[in-house]
């Protein structure tokens, strides 16, 4: 005898549950953490870069780099001021729950402010992934194309903040900003956006200020 | 692309499920998948029948009933399909639009033998 069984359960709710895990540990620190998200090359580790120079001396930056290989991106992050942990997914696309788990494990917390996931370089599997972070923040770049909210959708809607970065190339490159942008109205309307070059250094202020705003209401609670 | 810890996950729910009921085997598995989750019904087949392999699971029929992803504008009311160039109302070009579906990514239900 056959017998159907109601199950409704989304698919992954053992990551969700970890994530919520995560995100208990950071709440118990007074950390606020930040997902960050792009494709490779859109300047993820170049912003990072650019905001521990930017809040050197003000706060505490941790950092959690996620790469299918090498421990670049942390030895990058660590020149710039920040205590970094490299997480190799050794071929995994994207950063999940269980990983940042034992990322957070090798941090001592208590020291931090501020701690900076760097997701693996990929628009489409890491929006998938909650990992326990506070915000997502999308860095987008100009010569990646103004037709990419288009064509991942998931990405650009679940994400709090937008860095469009690389925008001394705009002359260089075609890029409609309308067109860019309307895609984003609809998937993400309000949506919090920097128009950046962390080659310049423009807008960056921008970025830095709205990072400490978030950090003070964070722990006001 | 991670398409090996998704279907892993679905194993996992399902057995527990089953496991609930005191099921013997699990036949069927009926999951529901929106156009936007990026999931790829042909991979999850292909690690399905291997980590299936020696669980209650062994030999279930996946189902997959895909969702189209439909939008619905907040000023006027229409419901559409986005195009892939223009996600915009079709009817008054509004872009304050709702997602109705296409995001959906569970295990709807599973059938069971005693």
């Amino acid at each position: 005898m056959t017998q159907r069984i109601p199950v409704v359960e989304k698919i992954l709710s053992a990551n969700d549950r970890l994530a919520l895990e995560n995100q208990a540990c950071f709440d118990a620190a007074g950390v606020l953490a930040l997902n960050f998200m792009a494709s490779p090359g859109a300047g993820k580790t170049s912003l990072i870069e650019q905001t521990v120079k930017g809040l050197r001396g003000h706060l505490r930056l941790g950092m959690i780099n996620g790469d299918i290989a090498t421990s670049m991106d942390a030895d990058r992050a660590q020149a710039a001021g920040a205590t970094a942990i490299q997480i190799n997914t050794g071929g995994d696309c994207h950063l999940d729950a269980v990983m940042v788990q034992t990322a957070i494990a090798q941090l001592d917390l208590t020291v931090l402010d501020l701690v900076i996931i760097e997701n693996v370089g990929n628009l489409v599997c890491p929006a998938e992934f909650k990992l326990g972070t506070h915000k997502s923040v999308l860095v987008a770049s100009i010569p990646e194309g103004d037709d990419k909210p288009y064509k991942y959708p998931g990405m650009y809607r679940g994400v709090n903040a937008l860095v469009i970065n690389k925008i001394d190339l705009l002359p260089y490159v075609p890029f409609r900003m309308d067109f860019f942008k309307q895609g984003i109205q609809v998937l993400n309307p309000g949506v919090t956006q920097f128009a950046v070059s962390c080659r310049t250094g423009e807008g960056i202020s921008s970025w830095l200020e709205w990072l400490q705003k978030e950090i003070k209401e964070f722990k006001k609670g | 692309m991670h398409e090996l810890s998704v279907t892993e996950s679905i194993l996992e729910i399902a057995i527990r499920h089953a496991q609930a009921q005191k099921a013997g085997n699990i036949t069927d598995l009926y999951l529901v998948i929106g156009q936007w989750s990026s999931v790829v019904d042909d991979s999850v087949q292909f690690y399905w029948d291997i980590i299936s392999e020696g669980t209650i699971a062994k030999g279930a029929k996946l189902h997959f009933r895909r969702v189209i992803t439909e939008l619905i504008c907040q000023d006027c009311g229409r419901g559409y399909q986005p195009g892939s160039e223009n996600m915009n109302c079709p009817q008054c070009g509004g872009t304050n639009v709702k997602i109705k579906t296409g995001e959906e990514f569970f295990l709807e239900a599973i059938d069971v033998e005693e």
